[in-house]
């Protein structure tokens, strides 16, 4: 094993360590649990800065793996079970991300979950989330993948559910853990379709046996379709259409959490799952994925648009961006893609901390003035809280600009090289709707964004006497916002700051080379390559148009008012509230996925207990009453003849017991007659 | 491989010390609680230490199935022998016990959960003297179905394990105890009687040479080879109807015992009515027995018919997943919705085990233990919170977690293993079943992993139910579990966490056999085919 995969097995260890002694151990440390998690991650973090620095500035690229046989099930076909770790250039970008993101959670969890019941808890599931995380980023193979898929998953649900004593908490957990395990079924037939095919579940064993035209059941259709299968994983966990419904109500779980796992890591798993299995993905599974990704994001960013409460905004703008990724990657921009996962996990997660930083406030704040009925994470009860929250507020300008591509920060490098991306995937398929959508969206993301910036920060606090007790937030929880905004600078991934293909990022991880047959790939990336460079100048100024366009209408808006969004709002209510009620989709699958499935089991249960059950019983009903005849025909009839024959038996006895006197002399009559009778009849 | 002590095979020992411990047991006065409760224990617990040392002696390259080269810890006695009788001739009967891969993962099983059962049941008031008697014996009789080679002793064991459990449930059961236990005995009567049949026609069918002569026999491994079957006898041939019929009586046998659609009603009422141990060791090792046995009997015995009916064993697997997730579901009572879930669970052997391939088998072997384990934690689960609060009512509950902290993070793990989460046993077995399933019937096991879905979502409701929430004020005196609680818990977790990180130790005992198995049964009814 080369030592930067030892390293790399380490860093993968640490966190569970974390998670194995708070959890045993959490009594004990208690108040100190908190401290305890953040030293093993920071230890964890260092270790993964010294990996990603070592393995991004190797110049060969090489890619490190280690596998072992965990299964050998020795049958006459060989047939075994490897499981592996691998370290290659995205992989060590990734786990660059999920360390900063969750040493920097850590951190700020200090200050935001002091006293919390649960505290020493809550460290112990980041601990097994971040294992589990790091689980997917190294993962060699399928089979590894999917476990530490749905470990991610029951991190997640346990995270949810931290404050499991609200009925809303409980059922949001369920409900992510429910909606990803429809994910992971698809996901699953993807593996079964694969093992059955390659006898393996190693990327490099496929991704070979492919290229050598070896093809599940002999045919491309079947690689589209495998494709797709384990596409499905990665709609459940990035929360694409159809299956993004969760991803809002996860929000019940602590803010800290959100940022981790519901803005920086654990929903860009899917994004990754579909960056590990670029190769094999063939033009139609990329189109569908194209599609999938397209239409999330704008249907997330239309919801967008008519929120209230701060961390819905978020989620659905995070809903709305991994649309953007998964997009990206579809129409063939894997670099952009990826790198829209790396500069998103940054700016969405300070976003979220923020917004943390605000909602904590907000709480001390009305706990102060005795109100425990106003919601503390609906910006209309915000309002003028820049001079308050100064850091909050300039961190928070810099996320807002990065994910609405303005230019200078991480943010505008990423979208825009995804947009040009749908602009040259337009001129190789004619899918013109790909970049209709593209930036129709960057422009809803910047009006939705400004709006939350300026209703919260600007204009008058809805109760001057409450703003009184804002207070900007502890050092534990402003250096982390300060971080995550120094890294929202194009500085990081590009010293270009208008291109992206001239930086560092895109040179370490450039497209891996598509394994499907000719006549089902994609453009192939030279040629896609040569286009982008092409669209990318109408691109650019497309986006800043965009962008520029957003921007400006919310500060009509929202800033100086000329407009007022009560009107519009009254002037299309049924279109606000459509929006609103996210498009109907929890009311759509409510009424038919859940009832149904509650329905069916109901009508099963009846079936089995009336109808299998009721035969079972009706059967041994029939036995009792056959008995039962048989015991009354017993009774009556087979005794009846018997007793009947007593009684003629004993009737004939009374009848003949007359004759029988016991005198001799009669005895003597009766024989002579007797006699006489017989004579007369032989004669 | 022979083990002996006092020059008796461990394998008898193993079986019969429970009659042993019943023994001291009955001797003991009935006022002497603790000791008899102790008693029991010390020889379970002996019965463990045994299994551990069958653990660490096991070949792991023989294989077993038909060969009784390949048979472990053999020991074979004549045990009945009628020298001449007037019409069937001279009948002799073997005393013959082995193991291969196939029966060592439930001796292990049944030691275990005799074990944990016999914990389990220290809370037992009601006339104890009687109640470890009858357990002890019903550890004899199921440990006795898994070692036994000979047909006729198989069937001894298995009757002889149906008369205790009938009065541990008719006798120590919940309200309606006496409408469950008959109907469990009648059930599984009926499928013995179906059994039996067939094992009769397999007698007259089958000779082997005994010195000169030449004898019938109920010895399973020579049933298992064609050319013992007498010429023009009724299940001679390959093929042949009578053979089909042999072999639906059969399985209809074992299907019972699964409980395989649309014999499973007896569970659900067996199970509510029974005490907390009984339960444990119904799920845990009971049900076994069904898949089992046609592991043991009706596959390699009736290879060619096996092989016909893979398809609708595959989709009575497939009902049984489904069908029972969706009555899970609809549960109200907490262990009639864990008795539901063990249908669905063992949908996923027979489905795993109808796909006849090496990771399919494996995949269903590895699933009967896994079950075994799991299910015997989550009875136990529901058992410790009836034992305080008297009720299982799903909706009389709620917020238990904050009230018993350590008993909802045991309460974790059994369900997330239950619902096959990574990292946990269950998943490793349903994984492997779906994955050799998928290479037989490509459809049906894409349908019948949609019960993944449904599981999830009915454990997930459940755990919400009872364990989250906010505790209502009646359950304000509950106490968390206590040490013998964690006693019968904590070795269970254990096991089942170990196992889903590194599942080698029991996938590597029954390997060989596994592949055995599947390639005598393919063999021999390929052969089947040719011939016809």
């Amino acid at each position: 094993m080369h030592s930067l995969l030892t390293l790399s097995l380490a860093i993968l260890l640490l966190p569970l360590f974390s998670f194995v002694l708070l959890i045993f151990f959490g009594k004990k440390f208690y108040e100190k649990s908190g401290h305890v998690g953040t030293a093993i991650l920071g230890i964890d973090f260092l270790l993964t800065f010294y990996v990603a620095i070592q393995k991004l500035t190797d110049t060969t690229n090489e890619v490190f793996s280690y596998s072992f046989t965990w299964v050998d099930f020795h049958s006459t076909i060989p047939l075994k079970l490897d499981l592996g770790i691998m370290l290659d250039n995205v992989g060590a970008v990734m786990l660059m991300v999920v360390l900063l993101v969750s040493f920097l959670v850590h951190l700020f969890s200090l200050g935001y979950m002091k006293g919390d019941v649960r505290y020493s808890k809550y460290y112990a599931y980041l601990g097994i989330f971040t294992f589990s995380m790091l689980g997917i980023v190294l993962t060699n193979n399928f089979f590894l993948m999917y476990m530490f898929w749905e470990l991610v998953g029951l991190s997640s649900y346990l995270l949810i559910g931290h404050w499991y004593e609200k009925k809303s908490a409980a059922d949001a957990g369920k409900k992510a853990f429910i909606t990803n395990r429809v994910g992971d079924f698809g996901f699953f037939i993807g593996i079964m379709i694969l093992w059955f095919n390659y006898s393996s579940l190693s990327f490099d064993h496929i991704y070979s046996s492919i290229a050598h035209g070896i093809l599940p059941f002999g045919s491309s259709g079947w690689l589209t379709a495998a494709g797709i299968f384990i596409f499905c994983g990665a709609v459940g966990k990035s929360a694409q259409f159809p299956l993004h419904v969760w991803l809002p109500d996860a929000m019940e779980g602590p803010t800290p959490v959100s940022a981790l796992i519901h803005a920086a890591t654990m929903v860009a798993a899917g994004v990754y799952l579909v960056v590990r299995t670029f190769p094999m993905l063939t033009a139609d599974a990329l189109m569908i994925i194209a599609y999938i990704g397209a239409v999330t994001a704008f249907i997330s960013a239309t919801i967008a648009i008519a929120q209230y409460d701060i961390k819905k905004i978020l989620a659905y703008s995070t809903i709305s961006q991994l649309g953007y990724m998964v997009m990206g990657l579809g129409v063939g921009s894997y670099s952009a893609g990826f790198m829209h996962l790396v500069t998103h996990a940054a700016f969405k997660a300070g976003l979220f901390l923020a917004s943390g930083s605000i909602i904590h406030a907000m709480h001390h704040a009305l706990h102060h003035v005795n109100d425990h009925h106003t919601d503390a994470q609906d910006i209309r009860f915000m309002g003028g809280l820049r001079k308050k929250m100064p850091i909050t507020f300039w961190t928070m300008i810099v996320f807002t600009l990065a994910i609405s591509g303005v230019p200078l920060t991480s943010g505008f490098l990423s979208k825009d090289a995804i947009l040009a991306g749908t602009l040259a995937y337009n001129h190789f398929t004619g899918q013109t709707l790909i970049p209709l959508i593209g930036f129709f969206v960057a422009g809803l993301t910047a009006f939705y964004m400004f709006r939350m910036i300026f209703i919260v920060f600007f204009g008058e606090h809805h109760d001057a006497h409450r703003l009184e007790h804002v207070h900007e937030s502890p050092r534990t929880m402003t250096i982390p916002l300060i971080t995550f905004a120094a890294v929202s600078f194009f500085a990081f991934y590009s010293f270009n700051p208008f291109s992206a293909g001239d930086g560092w990022f895109f040179q370490k991880t450039a497209v891996p080379e598509s394994v499907v047959p000719q006549a089902v790939r994609a453009a192939s990336a030279e040629a896609f390559g040569e286009e982008l460079h092409h669209q990318h100048y109408l691109a650019m100024g497309l986006s800043l148009t965009m962008a520029a366009l957003g921007i400006l209408t919310a500060m009509l808006f929202y800033y100086w008012k000329k407009f007022s969004a009560d009107k519009v709002v009254a002037a299309v209510p049924r279109l606000f509230t459509f929006l609103n009620n996210k498009w109907y989709f929890d009311e759509l699958y409510q009424k038919t996925a859940v009832n149904g499935t509650i329905g069916i089991a109901k009508l099963l249960a009846w079936f089995d207990a009336k109808i299998i059950d009721g035969i079972v019983n009706g059967a041994a009903w029939l036995t009792r009453l056959v008995a039962v005849i048989s015991g009354k025909f017993d009774h009556i009839v087979v005794d009846g003849i018997v007793n009947f024959t007593a009684y003629f038996t004993g009737f004939f006895g009374l009848v003949f017991r007359r004759i029988q006197t016991g005198k001799v002399q009669t005895y003597i009559i009766f024989a002579l007659v007797g006699a006489m009778v017989l004579f007369y009849v032989y004669r | 491989m022979e083990i002996k002590f006092l020059h008796i095979g461990i394998l008898t020992w193993i079986t019969f010390l429970p009659v042993l411990g019943m023994i001291v047991v009955l001797l003991l006065p009935k006022e002497q609680k603790q000791a008899i409760r102790w008693t029991s224990l010390a020889f379970t617990i002996l019965q463990v230490i045994l299994a551990v040392v069958i653990f660490q002696n096991f070949d792991r390259t023989l294989a077993g199935i038909n060969s009784k080269e390949g048979m472990q810890f053999v020991e074979q006695y004549r045990w009945i022998d009628i020298k001449s009788t007037s019409w069937i001739g001279r009948i002799a009967i073997d005393y013959f016990v082995g193991i291969d891969g196939i029966s060592v993962p439930m001796v292990l099983l049944t030691a275990l959960i005799s074990c944990i059962a016999v914990i389990s049941s220290f809370s037992i008031e009601k006339s104890i003297k009687g109640y470890f008697a009858l357990l002890l014996l019903l550890d004899t009789g199921m440990m006795g179905v898994f070692v036994a080679l000979d047909f006729f002793l198989f069937y001894v064991f298995w009757e002889i394990m149906l008369l205790p459990m009938y009065f541990l449930i008719g006798v120590w059961g919940g309200p309606r105890r006496e409408y469950a236990a008959i109907k469990f005995f009648i059930y599984t009567l009926l499928g013995s009687v179906l059994m039996l049949l067939a094992m009769l026609a397999l007698y007259f069918s089958v000779t082997i040479k005994d010195g000169n002569e030449v004898i019938h026999t109920f010895n399973m491994l020579a049933m298992m080879n064609p050319e013992n079957f007498v010429h023009g006898s009724l299940l001679e041939g390959v093929g042949t109807s009578w053979r089909y019929v042999a072999y639906i009586a059969l399985f209809i046998g074992f299907a019972i015992k699964v409980p395989a659609f649309p014999f499973h009603t007896w569970l659900p009422d067996a199970h509510v009515e029974a005490p907390t141990a009984i339960s444990v060791i119904l799920a845990g090792v009971l049900l076994k027995m069904g898949t089992y046995g046609l592991m043991r009997i009706a596959f390699p015995i009736f290879p060619d018919a096996a092989i016909h009916y893979l398809y609708p064993l595959a989709f009575i697997g497939f009902i049984n997943i489904i069908y029972g997730a969706y009555c899970a579901m609809a549960q109200k009572d907490f262990k009639k919705l864990i008795a539901y879930s063990s249908v669905s669970h063992m949908g996923i052997v027979l489905l795993g085990m109808a796909a006849m391939n090496t990771q399919g088998m494996m995949g269903a072997m590895f699933q009967m233990f896994n079950h075994g384990t799991i299910t015997a934690m989550l009875f136990l689960i529901v058992g410790v919170i009836y034992d305080r609060a008297h009720t299982r009512g799903l909706d009389d509950f709620g917020g238990l977690m904050n009230k018993m902290p350590k008993y909802s993070g045991i309460m974790m793990i059994a369900f997330f293993a239950a619902l096959g989460l990574p990292g946990l046993s269950g998943f490793i077995s349903e994984a492997f079943s779906f994955l050799g399933a998928f290479q037989t019937f490509k459809w049906l096991t894409i349908a019948s992993a949609f019960g993944i879905i449904l599981t999830a979502a009915y454990m997930l409701w459940t755990l919400q139910r009872v364990f989250l929430g906010t505790l209502p004020e009646k359950w304000n005196n509950l106490t968390d579990i206590n040490g013998r609680e964690m006693a019968m818990l904590v070795p269970l977790a254990v096991i089942v966490i170990i196992l889903g990180i590194y599942p080698s130790p029991v996938l590597d005992l029954m390997n060989s056999s596994a592949n055995a198995l599947v390639d005598f049964v393919k063999n021999s009814a390929g052969i089947a085919m040719l011939g016809q």
